[in-house]
């Protein structure tokens, strides 16, 4: 992860401003940045999205194409996650160094993803052990300024939100051999349901509380973070403890607490803004990457 | 109370012609041509084609008489001697230090040019190497002054006065050199109960005004007591109407920090980053400096 070098006298600076809840850009221990999201930014994919949380610049893509169910689950489709963490974001990065991060971040994507009912993959099926749709969800690192998680996840949701996948006809003729034939109407296409997609929250332990979405500053002086997957009711799929430091179970308790109710709100105001984006429809002026 | 707040973008709007001015600027991309007239000299950031004078960077055309130079906006910090910087440390060398201060070089800080504790007088021996470690370690941050610039464009640092020296506790906000503006002294104590150091390299540096002004100013002892909350309060806003008058491009210096944070206090300091109180905050700066000026 990219990282930053900080005096001693700055991190004790950061910890006491932790404690007193008054952190160095004046947020609370539990505010987030704010997050621009856009969706429908790149032409050629069936769904994409584009999050700014501060300094960190995610774009993620979602490819529908055809494939072959998985031989144990074969009456449904699935979602294939690739991260790729450009040399744009920061130089560490360049070749194959951001490799690792990548498939930790993958991992971490399919962890959350192989819960059920996160996303309803029976509806991606087309036809049981022969065809079905897969979801290639490529997520691409611009700039790394901190919580890659929590804006890797969102962006992936608003992603899958926007994606449209073309309806699919399945014709049977006389030999009995199947044919799949396409829609010809571009605007003919179904859309996943992402009320269950869970979100990743990240909490960064700093002194003797607990942050939200921590800056790379602010990650420096953080020994242990709980990453939680909250779903927008508030439920908890998933939990990973990352960093060298130690974590004690009240903590961790209390982290799980604040994690959902901060998920929850978080929830709330992407689904809003996703909804708001909708309802411009055409009318929405495109920025893209040039505004 | 969690507060998520998210929006979808907005494109930039053009910024007006931000009042009256000398005459228009005459600004270039690289591969513009200034001028075909071959009787200038030409300064940095052009270069000569075609019997043309050529920008090679992007920026502002500067001509004084016969020298025609650009000045680019977005650049790495070009060490001139007696600037003040801010830089931090990243290596430990044998007789040096190599610190960091956004230049296209590592900067150096001699053991010989730096002030040791009590401020005595003496040639340094080979114990004070040895103990170069304990004065400045890697990521301590330290305000200098540019003491000379090697022919490379490096340049060689000195804390040789008791206000330079390492720094405590406080805040750093990086911004680009050219956004700071050249000033007698960069060494601000702003009345709002903060104190600001502008580094001419770009590294703004808030801290807590320290109550007293005795030798320990530049000296080795940090102060690890906990800041006041009433302080933090005061070094946030200072550093959100940092990074909002960096946004907008205006110039930085001790009055337009001090009219940004005037005019930021109607608000909470979260909402400062927030991009229309932003632009609320600056357009009422930009108005009252060019007040000021008429």
């Amino acid at each position: 992860m990219a990282s930053v070098v900080l005096s001693e006298a700055e991190k004790l600076y950061i910890v006491h401003g932790v404690q007193e809840d008054l952190r160095v850009d004046g947020r609370g221990c539990e505010d987030y940045r704010c997050a621009e999201v856009e969706t429908d930014v790149v032409s050629n994919t069936s769904g994409s999205a584009r999050v700014k949380l501060g300094h960190t610049d995610i774009l993620v893509g979602v490819k529908a194409e055809m494939g072959t169910p998985k031989l144990e689950k074969p009456d449904e489709g699935f979602l294939e996650f690739f991260v790729d963490c450009s040399a744009n974001a920061t130089p560490e990065f360049e070749g194959r160094g951001g490799e690792e991060l990548g498939t930790e971040i993958a991992n971490t994507l399919y962890r959350i993803f192989s819960s059920e009912g996160s996303v309803d993959l029976k509806s991606l099926c087309i036809n049981p052990r022969e065809h079905c749709w897969v979801l290639y969800v490529d997520v691409l690192l611009l700039e790394c300024g901190g919580n890659l998680f929590d804006a890797i996840s969102i962006a992936v949701k608003a992603a899958l939100f926007n994606t449209r996948i073309p309806k699919v006809r399945v014709l049977e003729d006389e030999e009995g051999s199947k044919e799949i034939e396409l829609s010809d109407d571009p605007y003919d296409c179904i859309r996943l349901n992402v009320d269950d997609v869970p979100c990743i929250v990240t909490l960064s332990k700093i002194g003797y509380r607990h942050v939200v979405d921590a800056t790379l500053q602010e990650e420096a002086c953080s020994l242990a973070s709980l990453l939680i997957s909250v779903t927008s009711k508030g439920a908890l799929t998933c939990m990973k403890k990352v960093g060298k430091g130690s974590l004690d179970p009240e903590s961790i308790f209390e982290m799980m607490e604040t994690g959902k109710r901060v998920g929850k709100s978080l929830h709330a105001s992407l689904q809003k803004i996703l909804d708001e984006e909708e309802s411009l429809g055409t009318t929405r002026q495109k920025v893209g990457f040039l505004g | 109370m969690a507060a998520v707040a998210m929006r979808l973008p907005v494109a930039r709007k053009a910024v007006g012609p931000s009042g009256p001015r000398g005459g228009e600027k005459h600004l270039v991309a690289p591969g513009d041509t200034i001028t075909t007239d071959t009787g200038y000299m030409r300064g940095h950031g052009t270069y000569v084609a075609e019997e043309k004078l050529i920008a090679s960077v992007a920026g502002a055309v500067e001509r004084v008489n016969k020298l025609v130079c650009v000045k680019a906006l977005k650049t790495r910090y070009n060490g001139e001697v007696g600037d003040i910087v801010v830089g931090r440390i990243t290596e430990v060398q044998q007789k040096r230090w190599k610190v960091e201060t956004n230049s296209r070089l590592d900067s150096v800080l001699l053991l010989s040019s730096m002030n040791l504790p009590g401020g005595e007088l003496r040639r340094r021996s080979a114990e004070d190497e040895l103990a170069m470690r304990d004065y400045l370690q890697e990521g301590d941050l330290i305000s200098a002054e540019v003491q000379s610039v090697f022919s490379d464009g490096a340049v060689s640092l000195h804390t040789r006065s008791l206000k330079y020296g390492k720094l405590g506790q406080g805040v750093l906000v990086q911004v680009s050199p050219s956004l700071v503006k050249r000033q007698k002294t960069h060494f601000h104590d702003l009345p709002c109960g903060a104190s600001v150091i502008l580094g001419n390299n770009g590294f703004i540096w808030i801290y807590p005004t320290p109550e007293q002004k005795d030798e320990e100013a530049g000296g080795f002892t940090t102060n690890l007591e906990p800041v006041s909350l009433s302080d933090r309060e005061v070094i946030s806003r200072l550093r959100n109407c940092i990074v909002a008058l960096v946004t907008q491009k205006l110039m930085l210096f001790d009055t337009s920090i001090l009219y940004c944070y005037e005019a930021s206090l109607p608000h909470q300091i979260k909402d400062i980053l927030k991009p229309e109180v932003m632009e609320e905050i600056v357009l009422e700066t930009r108005q009252r400096l060019l007040d000021l000026e008429g």
